[in-house]
């Protein structure tokens, strides 16, 4: 058994008592890779010999005693949309393809304190913009339960290279659900914090008031365990939040009596694949079995999450891409008439065509003479939604539903239909919006062996409901 | 599809936006922004009289720094992924005819 | 002929006086290397964050109180989208939903008389960085030291009708702005730009003619004659039968003429919306009360304390509390001399005069209030005769030094002892029997000549008076 079949938690507590060295993790990472990235894909950088390098460090920090924490000598993957100093930064994008930032993101920084040892930068839709991981300038990442299917995304590199044991935990960006779906379609569990609970800093932006750093592994202690140590109030974040209750391992706890968690019903109707909804529906009667009460009730709003979110996030899109101009720093274009044709050039040659849909709408949502009509209908939109889920919270402690309306489709299936491919991220896409955590843990798997996830979304400051409810329902180990 | 896009729609935005698309895509970007915007259209199925627009999700205000200069040297830093660099500073076409 | 009014708003752009630029903790020092003064944040680095120094607002609620304007008590930043290499992010953070400081309005005098302009708005804003041309080649260079510094921008009512109010409104605004020390508002160095707005139509009309904005003007003279050319060039093209274009200008100040910034590519469709990455600010009560609370005493103040303290011309107090600069050295010196009348005459003669030969603005003098008292203590206690002080003070004023030391270094103490001046005196009497002889025949101006060979026999250090005297006694 390879050592990256454990969890993090497991490969953390065996390198504390010395049964494993920091470097005999690392390089069983970098084995696993070596064996499955021809066909997985889940990787744009991996960087072996600086890994290497830490490893050593790492090992002698924990020698000295000056690391304490579980993950210490763990190796770890990083969505390539997160800024690592000296390291490849590409989100996946040609037009960031050379570049390597002067900087660490925050998050990342945390983990490094922790003794956490990068292993590589994991593949995504470019600028996480899809629901893929098709969208890449480097290539596809497949389903390692299916390699004709996708991953989902956009953080499938990291939730792929989990479910194929290349590296212990990863961690992966939420915007409109890019943490919570692939999760859901790789058979890892992934969290999605309240925002403000992560720093962003760092953190390539697509939509800044959507974006979330979150956790992927394999179970829900691994992902408490890192959200706790990733989770900080960062001066140089200015959305960042002083939270005094970021000790989420706490809630790890397998209990769910006098639960109450809602159901929204329009959460099973139309759209949702018969075999998702079983697999859910069982989960939820696995909670109440444990004692949780169950109650049916209506979020009828969550139909216009969609095109409110496409607006906001593809109207901060376009702004914060704009920055991508081959001036700075990445791409430009080799022959140029002036600069506007530079500009030009650089970004049309640059983007992929996923990512220039997306910043030709938020361009003209927020041209002269529409800002009214779709931008700010869809920030009041955003708050009715949010008013929803706060009436929501008033009666329930968690709301169960679906964390996709399907498993993974084939690879090529999705991106010829936009539009259909946006559906996909109604379960998801409401949650960001309110700003709210949510969780995706494995459920079951279809006729297909293809895997289902579970979402729980809890009020916002609230992960430690969602937490509990999610591992006692793993303690069910009637999960897949 | 109720909302047509045009050459012209496509053209003001290709300039604001910074991407000039050819023919092909062009097609393709009337096609898909209508039907996206025919979608978005969904919200004005909902009323939303009196409601304030929501931009920030929670009443966090007043985050400042302090006036200290804190920061050092930047220069290598900023040149370090420039495409073009000439004197310690980064290179352009000239913005000035 | 028919005539025409020009009708002018102005938009002025002041950097303010913080150490760090408005959202990261870079220097907004002047004149650093290309690109020192930088980091992730003003350079546009991609994942990098804004986070706004809070000096930049109590700067601006200070100048929104200083104009009479309301306070936004719950403000917003805006992005304003635009491609130009200058601005990193090719977004600028600025305000236009909530901005800041709104309906304000400031008085100006003018050979007219006096009249109220009003202010739209204040916002705050980042400066953009610079960029160099190179002039043979096909390149420009950016340098992004100047990106992110902190601006206000100060909006003004349509409300102007010359290029005297134009310049009257700058200065008043310009003064106020020092005298807060928000801002040294230099034109000729950037740190206060004016961007004119104008329009003409004809006298009586009720509704406004189409404006341009006139960008690039670096001074005042630059600025009035930007006024007449575009006033004689809108003229011209309505005179015409034509039709003004609202469009943005360029002034050449060398060739006295402007052109159209038009191009394709720029669509000045700034496609604003709420700033993501920053909170809103809410200005409390509390907050708004400690900064009315530090709000410095104002010119118009300042000139009816200076009557009734200080006992100085009107003319004087006019022109001193004309500079804050100057204000601030007036005030300081009488403090220590406790000599108002005298410390007003150094600043009004000697200053103004080696300012004017040097070519120098009253914020450049940099002599010590202290040192300009010691030379008044010095002069008072007839320590030094006139002529001496004169030469200490250029002294002073080229390299500020201590004037005691200096007298006493160079030996030019005023020749107190009586019995040496008596003999010396005795001497130049001796001497020039001819002299002496006219003044005994009544040629009294013959004593200018002695007590000029007296002071020459004391190589100046002699006091002009004391001389008269003994003369008178002796002869």
């Amino acid at each position: 058994m390879s050592l990256m079949s454990l969890t993090a938690v497991q490969l953390g507590e065996k390198i504390k008592n010395r049964e494993i060295s920091v470097i005999e993790a690392a390089n069983a990472a970098l084995d696993a890779i070596d064996a499955k990235e021809s066909s997985i894909n889940g990787f744009v950088t991996v960087d072996r010999e600086n890994a290497l390098k830490r490893a050593e460090k790492v090992q002698k920090d924990i020698d000295e005693g000056n690391i304490l924490s579980p993950i210490a000598g763990v190796p770890v993957a990083i969505k390539d949309n997160m800024c690592t100093k000296d390291m490849l930064t590409t989100c996946s994008s040609k037009i960031l393809g050379n570049f390597k930032p002067s900087y660490t993101a925050e998050a990342v920084i945390n983990l490094e304190k922790a003794g956490a040892v990068i292993i590589g930068k994991t593949n995504m839709d470019e600028f996480a913009m899809g629901s893929t991981t098709e969208t890449s300038a480097y290539g596809a990442t497949k389903n390692p339960w299916n390699t004709e299917h996708v991953p989902g995304g956009s953080s499938g590199g990291s939730c792929a290279v989990i479910a194929a044991e290349e590296c212990s935990y990863a961690l992966g960006s939420d915007t409109g659900g890019s943490i919570r779906q692939p999760s859901s379609f790789c058979g890892v569990t992934g969290i999605k914090p309240t925002y403000g609970t992560v720093s962003r800093y760092g953190l390539i932006a697509y939509g800044s008031s959507l974006d979330q750093i979150g956790p992927i592994a394999k179970d829900v202690t691994d992902c408490a365990t890192v959200l706790e140590i990733i989770s900080s109030h960062d001066k140089k974040d200015s959305t960042s939040i002083k939270r005094d209750d970021i000790d989420f391992t706490s809630a790890l706890v397998d209990d769910v009596k006098g639960m109450k968690i809602g159901i929204p019903k329009g959460y099973f109707g139309e759209g949702l694949d018969p075999e998702v909804k079983e697999a859910v529906l069982n989960a939820a009667k696995e909670l109440e079995k444990k004692g949780a009460i169950l109650e049916e009730f209506d979020l009828d709003l969550v139909d216009y999450a969609i095109p409110a979110y496409y607006v906001i996030a593809c109207a901060e899109a376009s702004s914060n891409l704009a920055r991508f101009d081959g001036v700075k720093y990445g791409y430009r274009t080799q022959d140029y008439n002036g600069l506007h044709n530079m500009y030009k050039k650089t970004r049309s040659e640059g983007f992929g065509a996923e990512v220039k849909r997306r910043i030709m709408l938020g361009s003209f949502v927020l041209s002269s003479g529409y800002y009214d009509a779709y931008y700010l209908k869809a920030l009041r939109t955003k708050a009715l939604i949010k008013k929803a889920f706060d009436e929501a919270f008033a009666k329930y402690d968690v709301i169960l539903g679906p964390a996709a309306p399907t498993t993974a489709p084939k690879l090529g299936e999705s991106l010829s239909d936009p539009l259909k491919m946006y559906l996909g991220d109604i379960y998801t896409i409401s949650v960001n919006l309110a700003g709210l955590p949510g969780i995706s843990v494995p459920c079951g798997l279809d006729c297909k062996g293809l895997p289902i996830g579970l979402q729980l979304i809890g009020d916002c400051f609230k992960e430690k409901n969602i937490i509990r409810a999610a591992y006692s329902f793993e303690k069910c180990e009637k999960k897949l | 599809m109720s909302n047509i896009i045009s050459d012209e729609t496509i053209e003001y935005v290709g300039i604001l936006a910074k991407l000039e698309l050819n023919d092909e895509e062009k097609e393709r970007a009337k096609k898909d922004m209508g039907e996206m915007l025919d979608y978005i259209d969904k919200l004005n199925e909902l009323d939303t009289t009196g409601v304030e627009p929501m931009s920030h999700v929670f009443p966090v205000n007043n985050v400042f720094r302090e006036d200290a200069v804190v920061n050092n040297d930047g220069r290598e830093a900023v040149l370090l992924n420039a495409p073009e660099r000439k004197e310690d500073c980064l290179v352009v076409p000239k913005t000035i005819v | 002929m028919k005539q025409y009014e020009t009708v002018i708003g102005l938009e002025v752009h002041v950097e303010l006086a913080t150490k760090t630029k408005i959202f990261c903790s870079c220097s907004t020092e002047f004149g650093g290397a290309p690109n020192t003064h930088t980091c992730p944040v003003c350079t546009g680095m991609p994942g990098s964050l804004p986070v706004l120094n809070k000096k930049v607002v109590e700067y601006a609620v200070a100048v929104g109180l200083a104009t009479n304007c309301n306070i936004t008590k719950n403000c917003k930043f805006d992005r304003k989208n635009y491609f130009y290499p200058d601005n990193p992010q090719n977004y600028q953070i600025s305000q236009l939903y909530l901005p800041i400081c709104r309906d304000g309005s400031i008085e100006i005098s003018t050979k007219d008389g006096t009249k109220n302009i009003g202010i739209h708005e204040i916002h705050m804003e980042e400066d953009a960085g610079k960029l160099v041309h190179d002039e043979w080649g096909e390149n420009s260079l950016v340098d992004f030291n100047r990106s992110g510094v902190p601006l206000i921008e100060i909006v003004s009512e349509p409300d102007m009708r010359s290029a005297d109010e134009v310049i009257a409104y700058l200065e008043k605004l310009r003064l106020i702005i020092q005298y807060l020390g928000a801002s040294d508002c230099k034109l000729q160095e950037g740190s206060m730009r004016a961007d004119v707005n104008l329009s003409i139509r004809e006298v009586g009309a009720s509704e406004f003619g189409t404006r341009t904005e006139m960008k690039n003007l670096n001074s005042f003279k630059a600025i009035a004659r930007a006024i007449e050319a575009e006033k004689e060039r809108q003229i011209d093209i309505i005179e015409a039968g034509e039709k003004v274009v609202q469009e943005t200008r360029r002034w050449d100040d060398n060739k006295e003429y402007s052109y159209a910034m038009r191009s394709k590519e720029d669509a000045q469709d700034y496609r604003y919306f709420p700033e993501p990455d920053l909170v809103p600010v809410i200005i409390s009560d509390e907050w708004l009360d400690e900064i009315k609370g530090s709000q410095p005493e104002f010119r118009d103040e300042k000139l009816i304390r200076y009557k009734k303290e200080y006992n100085i011309p009107d003319y004087d107090a006019d022109i001193i509390t004309g500079n804050k600069h100057l204000a601030d050295i007036f005030e300081a010196t009488t403090a220590i001399c406790n000599n108002p009348k005298k410390a007003s005459n150094w600043l009004m003669g000697e200053t103004m005069r080696l300012l004017k030969e040097n070519n120098m603005e009253p914020e450049q003098i940099k002599f010590s209030p202290k040192n300009l008292a010691k030379l008044i203590e010095l002069t008072e206690s007839r320590a030094i005769n006139s002529s001496v002080a004169k030469e200490v003070f250029e002294k002073i004023f080229s390299d500020d030094i201590n004037p005691e030391q200096y007298v006493e270094e160079n030996g030019l103490k005023t020749v107190a002892d009586d019995g040496a001046l008596r003999e010396t005196i005795k001497k130049v009497i001796e001497d020039n029997p001819q002299s002496v002889e006219d003044y005994n025949n009544g040629k009294k101006k013959a004593i200018g000549f002695l007590v000029g060979q007296t002071m020459k026999a004391t190589q100046g250090k002699a006091d002009p008076a004391m001389i008269n005297t003994i003369l008178k006694e002796l002869l």
